[in-house]
């Protein structure tokens, strides 16, 4: 690239807009209304992000599954022009490679790892085992005194355990893998904070991996350490940062899902009722769908950077430009989901694209959607006087978490 | 309507299992295995879905 263009592009980034932008005040569930705007306007459009590099952002449904389907579209975090969300993310990236990011063969190698345990029948017949898991710890919050914090007594306590058990961790040390977590998905951490929880992390599943080789019991931890490690298919740090991915994964996602998702239906009660007196699960199982989309989570995005010149659109991205998916938005297209802005649980949202798209679709969705059923089935007719016990002005939403949230949900019944 | 799966290209979202069980399941690693070629009528909606959200684009669907 000429000096002049350089000089062209840095004074071209001068007017793009900053992603990522803030929610309006008092719409804690909508995508912030910059991304509505693009989306209208210019459904591929650059932004400038914090390092002052120029990413397209991607805010269409049909272009989003397009380009995340597309082999040219990278998601290798160690290519020049790969978006990174901060520097904290940065270092953590560079710091530890798994299959998140990591472009086939060897993404596909890697993944095939893991996804056994998260097979569907498998997944069914987990069922019975987190039914019991959410029973038990409604019957707690049931015989203790209100209001209770629903975070800290139920939904991180709930994905928690289950992932626990999948991967073979020991519950009681779950201080420290939450904990160590949060700092990973916070967009505030300092690169230093990050690398420190990821090392911490990493060497607490590094001990349970060799002791799992030692003592094998029948969870996934096990058989990565009996079956991969031990035969020389992976090394002992891949599967302790892999085991790292799948702990952390498996619980900060569905833990705001069930406690954002209970504070959606509380304030749409008709759609709550709906879902508490429900008799068909796949009332239940449509729900969970619908409050996937609405919600979106994951309202960090995805990220990714193009192999070769794509044209799309009307545009061309080019080789080397970074590409940052803004699946939030996407979830709210009107020309893929009517009246977007609306949770309505009676919608076919099945082609949400909450988990993402393309081969790095979620490997753990299988296990998040019958949690969830479980959930969103059990709470709400076990406490149906189930009420927000503050203001919700007064919450604190996780609007510097790479997945959003409530910090806290005081609830009573 | 026929059906052809392409398992190397299968990430084992599982969600074909989920919207078409009749015509579609997984083998131990979760991979896709196709249970029948030519669904009937009464499962076309479901196989269409299950093409439409997998996401890897690894089910192909041919009209006859």
């Amino acid at each position: 690239m000429t000096e002049a263009q350089t000089e062209a592009q840095a004074g071209a980034a001068v007017g793009l807009p900053h992603h990522p932008s803030p929610r309006a005040a008092g719409c804690p569930f909508d995508p912030p209304p910059a991304l509505h705007a693009l989306q209208s306007d210019k459904p591929l459009a650059k932004v400038r992000i914090w390092d002052g590099s120029t990413p397209w952002l991607i805010t269409g449904y049909d272009h989003l599954r397009s380009l995340l389907g597309d082999p040219r579209i990278s998601s290798d975090a160690t290519r020049p022009g790969y978006p990174h969300r901060t520097a904290g993310t940065k270092a953590g990236d560079q710091a530890r490679r798994t299959f998140i990011t990591m472009d086939d063969p060897d993404h596909a190698r890697l993944r095939r790892m893991v996804t056994a345990p998260f097979a569907i029948k498998k997944m069914e017949a987990l069922r019975p085992s987190i039914q019991k898991i959410v029973d038990d710890l409604i019957d707690e919050m049931l015989a203790g005194p209100k209001p209770v914090d629903l975070v800290e007594a139920f939904a991180l306590p709930v994905p928690s355990l289950v992932i626990c058990a999948l991967l073979g961790v020991p519950y009681e040390d779950h201080d420290l893998f939450q904990r160590n977590t949060k700092v990973v998905v916070r967009r505030t951490s300092t690169p230093e904070q990050v690398l420190a929880a990821l090392t911490t992390l990493t060497d607490y599943l590094d001990d349970l991996l060799a002791a799992k080789r030692a003592h094998p019991q029948d969870d996934l931890l096990s058989v990565l350490a009996t079956e991969r490690v031990a035969t020389g298919e992976m090394t002992r740090r891949e599967a302790a940062e892999m085991g790292v991915l799948l702990l952390g994964a498996g619980h900060e996602t569905t833990a705001n899902m069930i406690a954002l998702g209970t504070l959606a239906l509380l304030q749409h009660p008709d759609q709550l009722a709906l879902i508490r007196d429900a008799e068909d699960p796949k009332t239940v199982a449509g729900a969970v769908e619908e409050l996937l989309r609405y919600l979106n989570i994951t309202h960090s995005g995805r990220r990714r950077v193009a192999l070769e010149d794509i044209e799309i659109g009307g545009e061309v991205i080019r080789a080397g430009d970074g590409v940052v998916f803004a699946n939030d938005i996407a979830n709210r297209d009107p020309k893929a989901f009517p009246a977007p802005d609306q949770l309505d649980i009676t919608r076919d949202a099945r082609r949400h694209v909450a988990f993402g798209y393309g081969v790095h679709q979620c490997l753990g969705q299988p296990l998040a959607r019958v949690e969830l059923q479980v959930v969103y089935n059990t709470l709400y007719s076990r406490i149906p006087t189930l009420a927000l016990a503050t203001d919700v002005d007064h919450l604190e939403f996780k609007h510097d978490g790479f997945v959003y949230g409530v910090y806290e949900l005081p609830v009573t019944w | 309507m026929r059906v052809e799966v392409d398992q190397p290209k299968c990430v084992a979202s599982g969600q074909c299992v989920l919207m078409a069980p009749a015509v579609f399941d997984q083998d131990d690693d979760g991979i896709v295995l196709l249970l029948d070629e030519r669904p009937t009528a009464e499962h076309h909606d479901d196989v269409r879905e299950a093409a439409a959200v997998c996401p890897a684009a690894a089910i192909r669907l041919e009209q006859e």
